[in-house]
């Protein structure tokens, strides 16, 4: 099977829940095929290829929608019922990466100090100590867990630097999940979670969507702290070379620092999620 | 005296009002402004503080600004201690201030623009922004080599101004409209220079100069 029909059987978000008004539309892509995005009436996105509607299904902060009858069931984030937390939807950036390396940036610690300075890690803390990787097989994701590392303002909501923990979990081969410390509310966890669309296999919209316990930083500054962590990330993706991501063994030299980012990998290869993925001929 | 600066972190017109009163030590609040997805700056409330629907805005005892020129002529006539950064006492110079100011216009118009395009999306003609964008950047590249053949690092003559200031951000942001700066290597040194200025500021896509060694040092 190829990784474009194994890519069709998943869930993916192409418009934020409240984006477009009654009756406004709007054109973009998901997997090399051109639709369009529609809005019938206040309560729900449409979603169409070629004439066809696609199965669409509202949740956390997005509009999803996928190409199969018999998808994988779009994974789960119970905080998204945690009434007391704030959800933010982020908004779109577009990236010309694969879809992949947006995830597998995300999942990576060691560039905080050299790309997010100053605010997600800074010189001479570069160090990443010693976490856990594994694959759950029960619900086959991958989980980061333990990893800790200081970051001078870990979210709009830090007074100050402080030693984060992060939890970082894959749930889909194109979403990533991440907890981490919530410093105005110790004993829960912030959820920032990655969602994108594959436009292509060099194409990307990315979705940040995030749960988080603040009750003082208005929406605009907890969205503009996203942003600009991520578009701080944009311009290393856009580099990248090749364009897809590699998931041969021994292709790029990951470091220690890496681990999550092997195992991402390698899940990927062992359930054929090669869409966006490059292959040694 | 209390300066507000309606912002959006990702703007380039924005970072400009922040670069330079970074470069002077300039104290001033910003208040966050949901430019996307929220399109804040066409709200009811942002209408009425500025008409034109656009950002910035600065603020300041009886003043609402809403063009980013203004912006930098008043902080710099106000707040430049040296009088370099908007050479009152050198007409020649001041004249050549004011047509980089005015094309720093064009960049915002056509980079500005694709750059929109290229990160969030935003429905432009492509094709004529892209030859707008380069049209700009060549002339800007033509005439920052004839400054430095005559020994002149910056755009209006031998000191930094509000032009240079103007002028950098779409040019150093192009890239991320998927222009880069290959082709024009009196523009990099340009660049270079302003990046190399006690208390520069950077902003996504613009890195520190020490910065920059480390972030390709990580990128494979
Ligand atoms: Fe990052």
């Amino acid at each position: 099977m190829s990784g474009y029909d194994h890519a069709l059987k998943y869930w993916y978000p192409v418009a934020m829940a409240d984006e477009l008004d009654t009756g406004q539309s709007k054109h973009t892509k998901l997997l090399n095929t051109d639709i369009v995005v529609s809005r019938s009436n206040d309560e729900r996105l449409d979603v169409n290829a070629a004439g066809k509607s696609l199965a669409v299904q509202h949740a956390y902060g997005h509009a999803w929608t996928t190409f199969s009858d018999t998808p994988y069931p779009l994974f789960a984030i119970p905080e998204s019922s945690e009434q007391e937390r704030r959800f933010v939807p982020c908004g779109v950036v577009r990236v010309s990466c694969s879809p992949l390396r947006a995830v597998e940036n995300f999942l990576d610690i060691a560039h905080f100090p050299f790309v997010h300075t100053g605010v997600l890690g800074s010189e001479p803390h570069t160090e990443v100590y010693k976490y856990d990787v594994k694959i759950d097989e029960t619900v086959d994701e991958v989980f980061a867990t333990n990893i800790k590392f200081f970051q001078p303002q870990a979210s709009k909501s830090a007074e100050g630097g402080i030693e984060t923990e992060y939890i970082y979990r894959v749930p889909a081969p194109m979403a990533a999940v991440l907890y981490k410390t919530c410093p105005p509310k110790p004993e829960c966890l912030d959820v920032i979670a990655l969602f994108v669309q594959p436009l292509d296999e060099e194409t990307c919209d990315v979705w940040p969507w995030m749960a988080l316990y603040d009750d003082t930083s208005s929406m605009a500054d907890l969205i503009q702290f996203q942003q600009l962590i991520f578009v701080q990330d944009r311009s290393i993706l856009e580099n990248q070379m090749p364009r897809k991501l590699p998931i041969d063994p021994g292709h790029e030299i990951p470091t220690k620092a890496d681990l999550t980012s092997i195992a991402y990998r390698r899940w990927l290869k062992k359930r054929g999620a090669y869409y966006g993925a490059f292959e040694r001929s | 005296m209390t300066i507000t600066l309606y912002n959006y972190v990702l703007s380039g017109n924005c970072y400009k009002i922040r670069l330079l009163a970074s470069l002077l030590d300039i104290n001033y609040e910003t208040i966050a402004v949901d430019f996307h997805p929220g399109q804040e700056h066409k709200s009811k409330a942002l209408l009425k503080l500025n008409p034109a629907g656009t950002l910035p805005i600065l603020v300041t005892d009886g003043h609402v600004f809403t063009e980013t020129k203004d912006m930098l002529t008043w902080l710099a006539q106000h707040h430049d201690q040296s009088n370099t950064w908007w050479p009152a006492n050198n007409s020649d110079q001041l004249t050549r201030v004011v047509q980089w100011l005015e094309f720093s216009s064009r960049l915002s118009a056509t980079i500005g623009e694709l750059r929109l395009n290229s990160m969030l999306n935003k429905a432009i003609d492509v094709e004529a922004a892209k030859h707008g964008s380069k049209i700009c950047l060549r002339e800007l590249e033509s005439h920052l080599t004839e400054q430095r053949i005559k020994g002149i690092q910056w755009l209006s003559g031998d000191n930094p101004t509000v032009a240079d200031v103007a002028c950098f951000p779409y040019t150093a942001l192009s890239p991320d409209a998927g222009i880069e700066h290959d082709d024009y290597p009196s523009i990099r040194s340009w660049l270079h220079a302003l990046r190399s200025l006690d208390n520069f500021l950077t902003m996504p896509g613009i890195h520190e100069l020490h910065e920059l060694k480390s972030t390709q040092k990580i990128s494979p």
